[in-house]
């Protein structure tokens, strides 16, 4: 009975110790290339969306402000690191006010510790490059697209992680 | 025999003519452009009720789905005063709904809408979709929306749907006023040349 006291004790304080160590954000982890965020008007950030290598690409368009956006963000993030030796490839696209990239959208990125290669697109003339995306996208955000060089598919809605998961195995199944 | 036939492929063709129907409503489609818009009443910050029907000398109307909360509609809160100070004396007032679900936006609910349209100074209705019944029959999917409505003999036709104008940071440097475009286009009975335009917005909570 001692005994299982004893590993009682010990589990309780292994758990706690894994809860702290998983809330600390790893120290200094490559500080410099994380505070340069790539910023691009629609030209320049299309290359995004027109890979055409052997990668599943999925593009998550959203914004700090975004309360349905940042909520799916985690779920964009696991599947980042779940699926990265699956040739899946994440790529957020902040689309943040450009006067807030300092103040919100930098320290954003920093205190969640994204994994995912995030970029920024700053271009007003949404009514041009919207339709660029997807003929099928409003412009309300969140919005994704998933694709590889055989097909793309377009979502303007939020996702659970199983969601996700279902729509990005669709593309793995080929 | 013939007749009964007759009848019973009528009645085919009625229902399933019926069953698209309630299908592309449940679908959430909305308006195209040339529908016509079915009227509402919904509730204005003032408590009042507020229909499209009570605008007797309306040409028409800028109906612009919009919140507090959303930093785009936020940003053009000044533009959409100014249309309504343009075109309400025109015959084209501004009707601002407030689509979101509070409980999600406590930041949207009544009280909110009321002390935000008194800091601005809002000329025009600010009503409430509180049954969040109105927006999905226009098929407005974000803040801010616009559909421009013109006043016909069969009910207010749909002849805009998008946006305000091209560049939502900076009003001095737009290079297209896309309702502005439009509802001149309509005053001077002309046909609308920009129909339908994107822009980014905040997805209606539901």
């Amino acid at each position: 009975m001692k005994y299982f006291y004893l590993i009682l004790v010990l589990i309780i304080l292994s758990c706690k110790s894994d809860v702290e160590k998983k809330n600390q954000p790893p120290i200094a982890l490559s500080e410099n290339s994380k505070d340069e965020l790539e910023i691009y008007d629609f030209d320049g950030f299309k290359k995004f969306l027109n890979k055409n290598d052997d990668k599943i690409y999925v593009i998550n368009f959203w914004a700090t402000w975004c309360a349905p956006c940042v909520k799916e963000l985690p779920y964009f993030e696991k599947l980042n690191a779940i699926y990265e030796n699956k040739n899946v490839e994440v790529v957020l696209v902040s689309l943040d006010f450009p006067h807030l990239y300092e103040s919100k959208l930098k320290p954003y990125i920093k205190n969640k510790n994204l994994k995912s290669k995030v970029v920024a697109l700053d271009d007003p003339d949404m009514n041009s490059w919207i339709p660029l995306v997807s003929q099928e996208w409003s412009g309300s955000i969140p919005a994704t697209v998933i694709y590889n060089k055989d097909k793309k598919q377009f979502y303007e809605q939020s996702f659970t992680y199983a969601e996700l998961e279902k729509e990005v195995n669709q593309f793995l199944k080929q | 025999m013939k007749k009964l036939v007759k009848l019973v492929s009528a009645l085919t063709v009625v229902l399933l003519i019926s069953a698209f129907t309630v299908n592309k409503e449940e679908l959430g489609e909305g308006y195209k452009i040339g529908d016509i818009a079915e009227d509402f009443s919904l509730k204005n910050i003032d408590g009042k009720m507020v229909s499209l029907s009570d605008y007797k000398d309306a040409k028409g109307f800028i109906v612009t789905f919009t919140c507090n909360t959303c930093p785009y509609a936020v940003l053009y809160e000044d533009r959409i005063i100014n249309l309504d100070k343009k075109y309400a004396p025109k015959g084209y007032p501004v009707i601002a709904i407030m689509p979101n679900n509070t409980d999600v936006k406590p930041g949207d609910n009544l009280e909110a809408m009321k002390s935000r349209a008194q800091s601005k100074g809002f000329t025009f209705p600010y009503l409430i979709d509180k049954n969040q019944t109105v927006y999905p029959k226009f098929g407005a999917t974000k803040t801010p929306h616009v559909f421009i409505l013109k006043k016909t003999d069969e009910g207010n036709q749909v002849k805009y749907i998008g946006a305000i104008d091209d560049n939502y940071k900076d009003a001095s440097a737009v290079s297209a006023k896309y309702v502005e475009n439009a509802v001149d286009a309509l005053l001077d009975g002309k046909e609308v040349e920009q129909t339908v335009t994107k822009a980014i917005g905040c997805s209606i909570k539901v």
